[in-house]
């Protein structure tokens, strides 16, 4: 599905991450942790094709990143869905609009679409809030538009880098729920996150594959945990 | 070529007809829209007289080259007594030359109207020396003139043959030349809406950074986002295009219309079939417009890749 093979990724004259291998197999779940600035976020958009590795070879369903232009990375985004920290909305449409634009990007009929999108707007408990404006949300409303957004296409993988990071425990829970639900449904899941706890509460819920990166590299975490 | 053909009615189509939902991704961006909005207008505003110019002038030097070309004069200076005799010949003789169809005396009324814009009105013609005058249409490839010229100095001493080849080269040049100028203008008219638009699409799509890269993460493609832009902007310099076109027009409607003395500004305008022509210039304005929108949107986002 997804498949790093002894990727190294340099920035402004550093190796941020060197020598990772990482293979994501479809319904698996994944915790990326390690200190911040450890190379979390980095890592994750060389899975998503938003960086290209500067050494070693990164799949996409199957094919190199390396052989495919924008358009294709484009297309291979649709089965790839992204939560940012940040969540980036686009201010001018309404949540329910944001929620639905992967479906607009892609050519979706949205007539046809409409109830599936209402369903997930009920699932992530934003009903009230279909159409207010992005910054009118709260931090974790805006993180489960965001993961709305995510999974509307139905992605054959979930990215989520610190989706819990401007929320309170409660709501990281409620989020956790969601994603572990995902899972449960077939997707692949991968959480970048520093917050051990989050990690320590998903254990008990779903049978999840912890990675750390230290020192550049990555390493299977484990009974720290 | 079918598939060709398929392309660019599909695209062609998706321009025009839009999707509102995706024109609703890309926020309107307030200052762009509006310097794509007066710079097509008054970039159509001037096309319209760039092209008027370019018209006339094309008139004008078909008018020379054709008509004045079919047109010589035959003047007779003699003595008082001698003048009617002078002229008869003459008339005999341009009679009797291959390539004219016809030969007339310039009557006396015609030729105080000749002299009126210089002596005013009520000139006693018939009591002043002037010489006489007869206009000669040619036909077929015309008349040989230095053939004539001779003959005419054996028959009427006192004739003067003028075939207008003196001030006709340099007026036809110089009407050339102004409707390549006319011609040189509509073409810079249309880079500087080119420039326009392109910096303002620039200034659009830096705006929408954000945008775009939200657009990105989502799964859209490049074409899909420059879509958006080429839309909005091609829309837009047609609607600027249209509303200046339709100014310019108004405009070339109050200039004053030809008189009789045929003087070249007050030619200025269309005639006939030409008042079609003004009703292209939206549309290249639109065609302009989405080239350079295009052109844009592929760079930037090449550049924010």
């Amino acid at each position: 599905m997804i498949e790093l093979e002894n990727v190294a990724y340099s920035y402004g004259g550093g190796e941020l991450l060197s020598d990772i291998s990482l293979r994501l197999q479809p319904g698996s779940f994944h915790f990326l942790t390690g200190p911040s600035g450890a190379g979390k976020t980095t890592l994750l958009k060389l899975c998503y094709g938003a960086l290209f590795p500067t050494a070693g070879q990164v799949q996409l369903f199957d094919r190199d990143v390396r052989s495919l232009d924008r358009d294709d990375i484009a297309l291979a985004r649709r089965r790839i869905g992204v939560v940012h920290q940040d969540c980036q909305f686009l201010n001018h449409l309404s949540v329910e609009e944001n929620i639905a634009l992967p479906l607009t990007v892609s050519g979706r009929d949205m007539l046809n679409e409409g109830a599936n999108l209402r369903e997930l707007v009920n699932w992530v408990g934003l009903k009230s809030r279909a159409e207010a404006l992005p910054p009118e949300l709260s931090g974790g409303e805006r993180q489960r538009a965001a993961l709305a957004r995510a999974v509307i296409m139905s992605p054959d993988v979930i990215l989520a880098d610190e989706p819990t990071g401007n929320v309170d425990w409660e709501m990281s829970q409620r989020l956790l729920r969601l994603l572990i639900e995902l899972n449960r449904m077939g997707k692949t899941v991968m959480i970048a996150t520093h917050d051990l706890g989050l990690i320590r509460a998903a254990k008990s819920q779903v049978q999840a594959r912890v990675l750390r990166i230290s020192n550049r590299r990555l390493q299977l975490a484990g009974a720290d945990l | 070529m079918k598939e060709l053909f398929g392309q660019f009615v599909e695209r062609f189509s998706g321009l025009i007809i839009g999707d509102s939902q995706a024109d609703r991704v890309v926020p309107p961006t307030g200052f762009t829209a509006w310097l794509t909005l007066f710079s097509a207008g008054a970039m159509a505003f001037l096309a319209v007289f760039a092209l008027a110019l370019s018209l006339a002038t094309s008139r004008l030097a078909d008018r020379w080259g054709d008509e004045l070309a079919r047109a010589s004069t035959l003047r007779i200076s003699a003595p008082e007594g001698q003048i009617q005799a002078q002229t008869d010949a003459a008339l005999k003789v341009l009679k009797t030359t291959p390539g004219i169809a016809s030969a007339r005396t310039l009557t006396s009324d015609e030729q105080k109207a000749l002299l009126e814009p210089w002596f005013g009105p009520d000139l006693p013609v018939e009591r002043l020396p002037i010489p006489r005058l007869i206009e000669i249409i040619e036909e077929g490839d015309g008349y040989d003139a230095d053939g004539l010229r001779l003959r005419l100095s054996a028959e009427a001493p006192g004739a003067v043959l003028d075939d207008h080849t003196r001030w006709r080269k340099p007026l036809i040049s110089a009407a050339s030349r102004l409707r390549l100028l006319g011609w040189l203008s509509l073409l810079l008219i249309g880079g500087t809406m080119a420039a326009m638009i392109t910096l303002a699409a620039n200034a659009a799509l830096s705006a929408n950074a954000q945008v775009i890269s939200v657009l990105r993460l989502v799964g859209a493609t490049d074409g899909y986002i420059a879509q958006a832009f080429e839309r909005r902007f091609t829309l837009r310099g047609l609607m600027g295009a249209g509303v200046g076109m339709i100014a310019g027009v108004l405009a070339t409607l109050i200039l004053p219309s030809t008189d009789v003395a045929g003087g070249f500004l007050t030619g200025l305008g269309f005639q006939g079939w030409h008042w079609l022509w003004p009703l292209l210039i939206p549309l290249l304005a639109g065609a302009v417009a989405y080239a350079a929108t295009r052109a844009a949107a592929r760079r930037t986002l090449e550049n924010m890749a």
